[in-house]
């Protein structure tokens, strides 16, 4: 059993500050990811191959084992679950906030309210823990929209600068967690391919301390 | 309904057709059988039982896995089994109450409200064995013993044995004196190995314990990590060494049998938490992500029916091990009969039946696909001859 390792990246932002800390662990894509359309790639580690695909996709790559490491924001583990799954390392980039806004003085009005967010499960959690009945509205963009057009009366979305909620009228109001990126592996590699998989954690893990 | 939709199967629930059928139940019977000669009497416990009776003791984790329904005879809620061990814990405890040290084992049919993982089938062919009524180190020997040589039976080879034990977490656990809403966020992220996670929920407790519990999330790996974790818990949780050293102890019982075995420690491995009392361990193959059988000591559950006992045991998904089989080659062609009442072509067909030939009648047709053979009266005796001849 020579199979390369493979490891699934996410890709866009996540990407880019991904890149840079595998150069470090001495894992580099033979060409550039940005340029090709190609979904596999070979790296200058000879044991190592990338995946680059969407960041849903990464934890159902990784549970099924076709890949043995993924790099995946944790608001994607949060909202499907991390079961059967190790997540040992957080990676520390693509930092952001995952928050519920809402128009700017908004105030809840009754016993129910209306969100609208991506993050169905989430969102559910959260309004369920402070005592709030949430109905939940799935989108798959521009949720500062919703409250506007009024389909919602607040939203759940990832907060980066807060430009976009601002110009639409918007505050943040409640963070519900600190998002960044972390680095998970599938149960069975860690166990069959215990020393390689271990030691890209290791390289990661010491890359990512000394950054801090 | 469209008729388009008609054959299909709820998900995860699959039938199994004629060629893995046979090799299905081949297994099972050549797999009883090896218990057998190990001493593992068969019981058939039933397909359904009170949510009482097979939801206590094991059941805690079992709840949410277990169809239930309204029994009409009693007003009582009926539960289709998730798993055979409560009920074969029950036999031992109550219907069969027998002293000293009780061995049996089992096969059939489970049902699951979701599946346990990503398509995992909702209707596992579960088989296993039980022993009773020994403590020992021994017994636990005996039953991973046990669950190699089925693994052996199955033909698969490549085996790695996960090797865990409850008592490490429960010490540390004890020592750390968690509150009950803590404990499960640890537990939960230990399963994960997350540790930015246990960092997080373990921000507020004493930082010399919470890092001995993150410790724990990178206790996994060979032999070595046994030494690893005595020098991490001597000082702190002595109580934790004598799950260690019983660690030990039945690694090597094992490795002096098979010392090509693959093994695997995992201290943070509390799969069945719950209801586990001891060592637990778990085969896997490589490149496949779940257990192909997995087991452990769960002590005293018998104590709901009346009979504390100590009990170990495993249990595997045929189905799914059969999934992991090459395919067999096709099994010798069938004899063709002609449809005729002679009663000496009858005593031929009857000998050769006895024989394990089969033996398929043509009826008015020709003769079936499978038969490479056929019975032809020559001289007034009926001899098997090649189909084309």
């Amino acid at each position: 059993m020579n199979r390369k390792l493979t490891v699934a990246l996410t890709k866009g932002r996540i990407l880019k500050e991904t890149i840079p800390l595998l150069a470090r662990a001495g894992i580099e894509p033979l060409e550039d990811i940005g340029l090709s359309r190609k979904l596999v790639f070979d790296t200058s580690h000879e044991d190592v191959q990338l995946v680059v695909i969407r960041g849903t996709d990464v934890p159902t790559y990784v549970r099924h084992g076709a890949a043995d490491l993924g790099v995946v924001g944790k608001d994607i583990l949060l909202e499907h679950g991390a079961e059967g799954l190790y997540e040992p390392l957080d990676l520390g980039i693509a930092r952001c906030r995952l928050m519920t806004a809402g128009p700017v003085g908004w105030q809840s009005s009754g016993a129910r309210i209306r969100v609208a967010t991506k993050f169905v499960n989430i969102t559910r959690r959260h309004f369920a823990s402070v005592g709030v009945h949430a109905d939940v509205i799935k989108l798959y963009g521009a949720m500062e929209l919703a409250p506007i057009m009024n389909l919602a009366d607040l939203i759940v979305d990832i907060v980066d600068t807060g430009n976009t909620l601002r110009a639409n009228g918007m505050e943040p109001l409640d963070e519900i967690a600190c998002i960044s990126s972390r680095l998970i592996v599938n149960k069975a590699a860690m166990r069959s391919r215990c020393g390689a998989v271990q030691r890209v954690v290791d390289d990661l893990s010491e890359i990512v301390h000394a950054a801090t | 309904m469209a008729s388009v939709d008609r054959w299909q199967l709820p998900d995860g629930i699959e039938e199994v057709l004629p060629a893995q059928a046979a090799a299905v139940e081949r297994l099972r019977r050549s797999l009883l059988d090896l218990y057998r000669s190990w001493g593992y009497q068969l019981v058939i416990p039933p397909l359904v039982e009170f949510t009482d009776s097979l939801l206590v003791g094991l059941g805690r984790d079992l709840d949410l896995l277990t169809f239930k329904m309204i029994d009409q005879l009693s007003g009582r809620t009926l539960g289709v089994r998730a798993d055979i061990t409560p009920q074969v814990a029950r036999i031992d405890a109550h219907s069969l109450a027998e002293p000293g040290v009780t061995r049996l084992c089992y096969a059939g049919s489970t049902l699951h409200t979701r599946p346990q993982s990503l398509l995992a089938s909702r209707s596992p062919l579960q088989l296993g064995a039980e022993l009773y009524g020994d403590g020992s180190l021994a017994a636990d020997v005996e039953i991973i013993r046990l669950m190699l040589a089925t693994l052996d039976g199955v033909g698969l080879r490549q085996i790695s044995l996960d090797l865990g034990h409850v008592g490490v977490y429960e010490a540390v656990l004890a020592a750390a004196d968690l509150d009950d809403a803590l404990q499960e966020t640890v537990f939960d992220a230990l399963q994960r190995k997350s540790v930015p996670d246990l960092r997080a929920v373990l921000a507020e407790v004493e930082p010399a314990t919470a890092e001995l519990i993150i410790a724990l999330a990178s206790l996994h790996g060979d032999i070595n990590v046994l030494d690893e974790a005595r020098e991490l818990l001597a000082e702190r949780v002595p109580d934790a060494l004598a799950a260690v050293d019983a660690l030990q102890d039945v690694a090597a019982d094992i490795l002096r049998q098979r010392p090509d075995l693959d093994m695997y420690f995992d201290l943070a491995e509390l799969r069945g938490y719950h209801y586990h009392t001891g060592i637990v361990f778990a085969a896997y193959a490589p490149g496949h992500g779940q257990a192909l059988a997995n087991g452990g000591r769960y002590n005293d559950v018998g104590a709901v029916f009346g009979r504390a006992r100590p009990a170990t045991g495993f249990a595997t998904d045929l189905k799914a091990l059969l999934s992991l089989l090459p395919d067999e080659p096709a099994p010798r062609g069938a004899i063709s009969m002609p449809d005729s009442d002679d009663p000496a072509l009858y005593q031929v067909v009857l000998e050769l039946r006895a024989g394990g030939e089969t033996v398929i009648n043509s009826l008015s047709g020709d003769p079936d696909p499978r038969c490479d053979r056929r019975l032809v009266e020559r001289d007034g005796q009926w001899r098997v001859l090649a189909l084309d001849n």
